[in-house]
């Protein structure tokens, strides 16, 4: 499969996010679905809750955090659509660009698409649920840009898996979704702290958490996907 | 039922798998030896569970369930280990029946683990007051059953067999990964479940039969397994133009 130079596997990867970032702005189509379906999201959690603004305040974070979830499932289902067709996925590998390269690129530009996301989101979410961002800003984009990199890291090995079976829109929920609860919890409480009042300096066990399971899923992902993109 | 009752019980089941598994010529007979063995274990377990053992402490005659519910989450746990072995066992080396055994021991895990859940619900109920409650071990034991349910669905919508074994092997190493995550996770949120039950704090006779249980219930375990083995390979062998995995010097696995 080595026909001509060997492109290092970082410089790989990020020739891999370079291009779906290009094709993501040339279209802007996923990207403007995304930020519409998170924001209606959000709206209607504020709708069904009624106009209690205190409980509004209370469950900001999970409501952020669920509307992130939905939309990731819309975003990992497009990331290998591009890919999907005229076997365009194997063409990569025969570049040669190692799958490894690709599960890397695929994953920090999802990340980044979600991280992205969850900060046009959070001015929104000022203004639906009144919640302060100024208590410990630097912690609230750690924590954003962890949880985006957490949920993209498994997501991207099931969206591939996910991408030629039937129903896969449901399919990729039905599998990411109960791996992510740890993800959900760890986000949700560590945005909370970021967000309120900390009295127990709960923040870096939380934090702490969300960086085990971002390394975990990371290097499980990088180990395994080279065996599922064999079959694609 | 004396101390050692549980033990031998394990040795002689043990011995008789590990028979099965080594020996060829003997797998037309050891798993109907085993269920018969497992079916009178099983009744002897309704006695001792239900007359002999003497009541809980707290909970009275409630309590008597923990002989089948622990035993079922236990075996639920065990059968996903096999799952996750045949799972990398085949990332390793393709076969179909690394992928038959590990589809075979998901779906006997899930039926385990979905009984266990349920009766530990029922459990709940009169002891705690409620049908389910949010602590760290229903609720890790609950995401445990969706990652497997997850992982049998995707096995049913994928429709090429080659890719339907290394995609599910993939998802389910994936999904096994996740489970000490959730149980740490969930375990920082307060626990109203009782503490683990051990040696320490069951008395002499409840625990022998709860051991007794555990035995009774790995005979079915191994039982089902085999069976729903033997159906998938079955099917994969009934399956037209199933593709000759890719094997080294033109071996063909089968």
């Amino acid at each position: 499969m080595s026909v001509g130079p060997r492109v290092p596997l970082l410089k790989a990867a990020w020739l891999v996010l370079l291009k779906d970032w290009q094709i993501e702005w040339r279209t802007r189509a996923r990207l403007t679905a995304l930020i519409f379906f998170a924001l209606s999201t959000l709206l209607l959690f504020s709708f069904a809750m009624g106009p209690d603004t205190d409980a509004l305040r209370r469950h900001a974070p999970g409501y952020l955090w669920l509307a992130l979830f939905f939309a990731s499932v819309l975003s990992l289902g497009e990331s290998f659509r591009i890919e999907s067709e005229n076997q365009a996925l194997l063409g990569l590998i025969l570049n040669p660009v190692e799958p490894r390269a690709i599960f890397l690129g695929k994953v920090f530009g999802n990340a980044s698409l979600l991280f992205g996301l969850s900060l046009l989101l959070l001015p929104v979410a000022v203004a639906l649920y009144d919640i302060e961002l100024s208590k410990a800003p630097g912690s609230l984009l750690l924590v954003l840009l962890l949880g985006s990199i957490g949920i993209s890291a498994p997501g991207i090995v099931y969206s591939a898996i996910s991408a030629n079976a039937r129903a896969r829109d449901v399919m990729l929920p039905l599998l990411l979704f109960p791996v992510l609860v740890p993800l959900l919890l760890a986000s949700v409480n560590a945005t909370r702290f970021c967000l309120g009042p900390d009295a127990q300096n709960q923040l870096p066990s939380w934090l702490k958490l969300l960086t085990a399971f971002d390394l975990i899923y990371l290097s499980v992902g990088f180990l395994l996907f080279p065996k599922v993109a064999e079959e694609d | 039922m004396p101390s050692w009752a549980p033990l031998a019980a394990l040795v002689v089941v043990v011995g008789l798998i590990v028979l099965h598994l080594a020996v060829r010529s003997t797998r037309t007979w050891v798993w109907k030896v085993l269920t018969g063995l497992g079916s009178l274990m099983l009744v002897a377990l309704v006695y001792f569970g239900l007359f002999w053992a003497p009541p809980e402490a707290f909970m009275s005659d409630v309590g008597r369930i923990i002989y089948v519910h622990v035993p079922f989450v236990w075996m639920c746990m065990l059968a996903f280990t096999v799952n996750v072995g045949a799972a990398l066992a085949y990332l390793f080396k393709k076969s179909w029946r690394t992928d038959a055994l590990a589809e075979s021991s998901a779906e006997v895990g899930v039926f385990f683990g979905a009984t266990g859940v349920l009766m530990g619900s029922i459990w709940a109920r009169p002891t705690w007051g409620v049908w389910w409650d949010w602590d760290p071990r229903l609720i890790s034991t609950t995401v445990m059953l969706l990652v497997y349910v997850g992982y049998l669905a995707f096995r049913s919508f994928t429709e090429d067999p080659e890719r339907r074994a290394a995609w599910s092997a993939a998802a389910a190493i994936l999904g096994y990964v996740s489970l000490p995550i959730t149980w740490f996770s969930v375990q920082w949120w307060n626990s109203l479940h009782q503490r683990q039950s051990g040696s320490g704090t069951m008395d002499k006779p409840i625990r022998v039969v709860y051991f007794w249980g555990a035995v009774s219930f790995l005979t079915f375990l191994f039982v089902f397994i085999v069976k729903r083995y033997e159906i998938a390979r079955a099917r994969q062998t009934g399956a037209l133009e199933l593709p000759p995995l890719e094997a080294p010097k033109g071996q063909v696995t089968t």
